[in-house]
């Protein structure tokens, strides 16, 4: 346990129990015991898929982290990893399994292709990034990152949690949190809270363009 | 290719046994031959009974828009090795049906599906034609050349956009609902219901008489997938069961769809190089080599010598690294959970190194141009991968034989499971590993050599029984031979170019088709490219081996346990990014 | 003997778990140093990388997101090599390199240097064909992969500034790269100063 990580350096410790004390917050040491002990899902979409599995391999051994621990089922999980290109057939199931995952639970968009749509993103079949469905609590950037870079990245989302405060956390607020919306697979990925726009923009009047209205007629 | 004048003479000797309904295919830079819808069985059936080619390889479509056709192309084989027969079926772009080849060839099922999603061509008598990538209800055939994708640009890269006036910004941003997404007009989204699996459940068949059953309850059907630990990324099996034992399964795939070939095709030659790094991402290496000796044959050039070493010595290394990955997990998915996946990473892991070194990335390597390699490999290296090759690897795969293939657990849980006949395994186009356990010797580095496998010295490897635990067994032997060829190129690497010519990023490529496959960790990898001479290739299609390995899973799985499906699946080795592509 | 395989296996595991204690006695606990653990050429094994502590070392043809090489000018502006030619943006297999080009403020005539220069790294591949195919050598993969951020919108997009490294920087991670490029240079002015 690093020193400046728990105690909290405004109270006076005699030097002699230094070793033997430690002075900390509830906040501080919550944040530090739920950031040690983060359970990531198990849980490969694509190429960034094997790098997770190089990071918690014997090499780079995301185990010194307490992260060694992968859960198959999203209900044991503390962060998601989405390790991939998330593609419109898939991202209901991600968005199922993220409701499915118990507070507190953290994403992590592991790569271009779940930051942002990576080189696929032109593709009729590719989300432009998981973001539009989940909230993401920490990008990592790279194609695919290297298992350091996804390292990198948990660390940063230990950082993030070890800033929390109990009274303004999520799982701590009173009433329900609603689960996300499913998308639906219809002609193209439909997002239910899009449900109006998407009405209004395909009943809006078609903007007006010679070569459409002229081909209109011929036909 | 130059030689448009001469016929091969299996062409000829179709063209006279059907004068009627079989032509030659005479564009400049295409071969094969043009058979009538209505006559393709009795072709097909000539050649797979009277000539020999009973080994359908690749099945695919191309558009010719603006020209109002549509074209299917089928690439068949002889087994015993050899130049494919090609035969091309043109159709119009309103309402095409073709005949099936399912009953001749059931390898041809997922292939047809995979055409009818993308091409919109129906195969009449196919036994299940349902989109197979993409969902029930998506709108449109996104490989038509006049369909357009929501967040379209131009037709062809590079897109003008983006120099001397690029902005920097979210090409999805200017889409109305911020998001990659078109619906049709007028649309109503709450009258979807959303459920996009009825057809496929429906497509699975039960059996409602009580009395055939052994144990008399409900048949029950189990999805595994898509996120699930054993099936290796986002691949779903559909499974009607009875009790413990498998009646009935279905494939399902898609989850990774991501448009390469629609991508490949508006990418010039050159930028779908670092794309087919993504396709099997356990072996880069090899899917460069594929895509580099396709173009390379419609260019007309012969890589420098010192290219071809390292050209095999790259792709034998990226073999041993899958198949070792690929035994770990093996093992993993037989319920050793982890631990000899982690000591088979280990390998791996050195392997990848040398990558990092010559190519700069562990798995994205981007290694292979058109002519040669990108970079040299120094004499540093060179030292790693002969330690690796000599003292390393042979020693290690020892080991993990040693460790597993005696092991009780593993015979018990691996023999005599999955097993697949040789006649099966060509019927169902199985290729790899898979296919040479069932007995079958047919590895393309030997059946049709390319690059300088036909100079070096190794086995193709076999077993007869055509179960898991030969799969395994046939991967670990390959290792061997792979450090055997290994051997054998460090040896002999000779000093020179690594290019032919000057590196180039504009490739002019004539116009004409090509069709090149190597033999990949998981089996015949083909490339079938057509260029019309533009800096684009017109149609570029990846015949994925373990996509199409796919489809004698529920042959196999039919009767076995679940817990003995998951292993099956496990040897059967497919890697999502190829599978969906 | 049914059950034999069992233990068998578990005590291939364990052999493996004291394995890594005994070499590391073996070599008076002494840590090899970093480049050895890659280089396995005089280690048994692979070692675990303390990651935030230490970094393995990347080989010098290591790639992430690219960068701009610019060169110091006077009262600490940056001249950038590039010129906007605009062939990494042409061969940009994702086309996430967007371009403007500099023009005169007062005729309108393009000047060969970028007004704005954006990579999305949303987009980015990798593949390390800008820097291959740029004939000015003003464009280069970087090493440095500590890119995890907690926002994209604003921060994924990499202009001019974000992008720009000194040449010191380019010679440091690619000191191989860098030498054969200066003396390409030295011979090319050699040449010119002979004709």
């Amino acid at each position: 346990m690093a020193e400046n990580d728990l105690n909290n350096p405004e109270i006076d410790i005699p030097d002699e129990l230094k070793q033997q004390i430690a002075v900390t917050t509830l906040d501080r040491i919550y944040n530090w015991s739920r950031s040690n002990s983060l359970w990531p899902m198990m849980f490969g979409l694509a190429c960034c898929a094997i790098e997770m599995i190089c990071t918690a391999a014997s090499r780079y051994d995301l185990s010194r982290f307490g992260m060694e621990v992968m859960r198959p089922s999203p209900r044991q999980a503390d962060v998601m990893i989405v390790s991939g290109t998330v593609t419109k057939k898939m991202v209901p199931q991600i968005v199922r399994l993220y409701n499915q995952m118990s507070e507190p639970k953290y994403v992590i968009a592991m790569g271009a292709c779940a930051s942002g749509g990576g080189p696929f993103k032109e593709g009729y079949n590719v989300v432009p990034g998981v973001d539009k469905f989940i909230p993401v609590d920490v990008y990592v950037a790279g194609c695919p990152p290297t298992p350091q870079a996804l390292l990198h990245g948990l660390i940063t989302l230990q950082k993030k949690i070890e800033g929390e405060h109990i009274p303004d956390t999520r799982w701590y607020k009173k009433g329900e949190v609603e689960a996300l919306p499913i998308p639906i697979l219809g002609p193209d990925l439909m997002d239910p809270r899009h449900f109006e726009l998407i009405r209004e923009e395909t009943h809006k009047p078609l903007p007006v363009v010679d070569v459409i209205i002229e081909g209109g007629e011929t036909a | 290719m130059s030689e448009q004048t001469a016929i091969h003479p299996l062409y000829a000797q179709l063209i006279s046994k059907f004068p009627d309904s079989v032509v030659r295919d005479d564009r400049a830079g295409f071969n094969g031959v043009v058979v009538q819808p209505l006559n393709l069985l009795e072709v097909v059936k000539e050649l797979r009974d009277s000539l020999g080619y009973d080994y359908l390889s690749s099945v695919t479509a191309a558009d010719d828009f603006p020209e109002e056709r549509l074209e299917v192309i089928y690439h068949l084989f002889k087994s015993v090795g050899g130049a494919p027969a090609v035969i091309k079926v043109f159709l119009g772009r309103e309402e095409p049906v073709v005949p099936s080849l399912t009953p001749m060839y059931p390898g041809a099922e997922l292939q047809e599906r995979e055409v009818w999603d993308l091409y919109g061509i129906r195969f009449a008598n196919h036994p299940d034609l349902r989109r197979i990538l993409l969902w029930e209800g998506f709108q449109g055939f996104p490989l038509r050349k006049d369909w357009k994708e929501p967040l379209y640009e131009e037709d062809v890269k590079p897109f003008k956009s983006r120099w001397p006036e690029g902005k920097g910004e979210r090409k999805e941003l200017l889409n109305p609902y911020k998001d990659n997404v078109q619906y049709p007009r007028e649309f109503e989204p709450s009258t979807v219901s959303g459920d996009v699996d009825q057809a496929m459940y429906k497509s699975l068949e039960y059996s409602d008489d009580p009395n055939s059953r052994v144990i008399k309850t409900d048949q029950l059907v189990v999805n595994l997938g898509p996120q699930h630990p054993s099936t290796h990324g986002v691949f779903r099996m559909a499974v009607v069961l009875e009790g413990e034992t498998i009646v009935n399964l279905k494939p399902v795939v898609g989850y990774l769809h991501r448009n390469h070939e629609k991508i490949g095709e508006r990418n010039t030659w050159l930028q779908n190089m670092p794309y087919t790094d993504r396709l099997d991402y356990l072996a880069p290496m090899s899917n460069n080599f594929g895509y580099a000796i396709t173009v390379e044959k419609l260019m007309g050039i012969v890589p420098t010598e010192r290219a071809e070493y390292i050209r095999v010595m790259m792709a034998e290394l990226t073999r041993i690294a899958s198949h070792t990955m690929t035994t770990g997990f093996l093992l993993n998915d037989l319920g050793a959970y982890f631990t000899p996946a982690l000591y088979a990473l280990e390998e791996r892991e050195l392997i990848l190194d040398v990558f990092e070194e010559v190519a700069g990335s562990r798995m994205m390597v981007n290694y292979f141009r058109f002519g040669g390699v990108v970079r040299d490999v120094s004499p540093e290296v060179l030292k790693k991968i002969k330690h690796l090759v000599y003292n390393r690897l042979p020693r290690k795969i020892d080991e993990l034989d040693k460790y597993i293939s005696a092991n009780e657990i593993v015979r018990t849980r691996c023999e005599g499971v999955g097993v697949l006949t040789a006649d099966d395994a060509i019927a169902f186009s199985t290729t790899g590993p898979n296919l040479r356990a069932s007995g079958v010797p047919y590895d393309i580095r030997r059946a049709d050599p390319y690059s300088i496998y036909e100079s070096l010295d190794f086995d193709v490897c076999t077993h007869d029984h055509g179960d898991v635990y030969d799969r395994y067994r046939v991967r670990i032997d390959e290792i061997r031979q792979s450090i055997r060829i290994l051997k054998q190129v460090l040896d002999r690497i000779p000093e020179g170019p690594i290019m032919a010519g000057k590196p180039q990023y504009a490739t002019k490529v004539p116009a004409g088709e090509a069709y090149g496959r190597v033999e990949g960790p998981r089996g015949e990898l083909g490339f079938y490219v057509v260029s019309d001479g533009k800096p684009n290739p017109k149609r570029y299609h990846v015949r994925a081996p373990s996509f199409i390995n796919l489809t004698s899973l529920a042959q196999m799985c039919k009767g076995a346990k679940v817990a003995d499906a998951v292993t099956i699946l496990g040897a059967v080795d497919i890697v999502l990014g190829e599978v969906d592509r | 003997m049914n059950g034999f395989g069992i233990l068998k296996g578990l005590w291939i595991t364990l052999r493996h778990f004291f394995d890594t204690y005994l070499s590391e006695f073996g070599r008076n606990r002494k840590k090899l140093p970093l480049d050895d653990q890659r280089g396995m050429v005089n280690s048994p094994g692979l070692f675990t990388i303390q990651y935030p502590e230490e970094v393995l070392a990347a080989p010098e043809e290591f790639r992430v997101i690219p960068f701009l090489v610019y060169e110091a000018g006077d009262y600490d502006q940056r001249k950038y090599r590039c010129t906007s030619c605009g062939i990494c943006a042409k061969v940009c297999p994702t086309q996430c390199i967007y371009i403007t080009r500099k023009k005169d403020a007062e005729t309108g005539k393009p000047i060969p240097s970028p007004e704005e220069f954006y990579i999305d790294t949303d987009k980015c591949m990798n593949c390390g064909f800008c820097a291959e195919f740029c004939p000015f050598d003003a464009i280069k993969m970087n090493h440095d992969f500590e890119l995890a951020t907690y926002e994209r919108g604003e921060t994924h997009i990499f202009n001019k500034e974000k992008l720009g490294k000194p040449v010191e920087y380019y010679a440091k991670i690619r000191p191989v790269n860098y030498a054969l490029e200066v003396a390409e240079k030295a011979e090319k002015a050699e040449k010119s100063t002979a004709a």
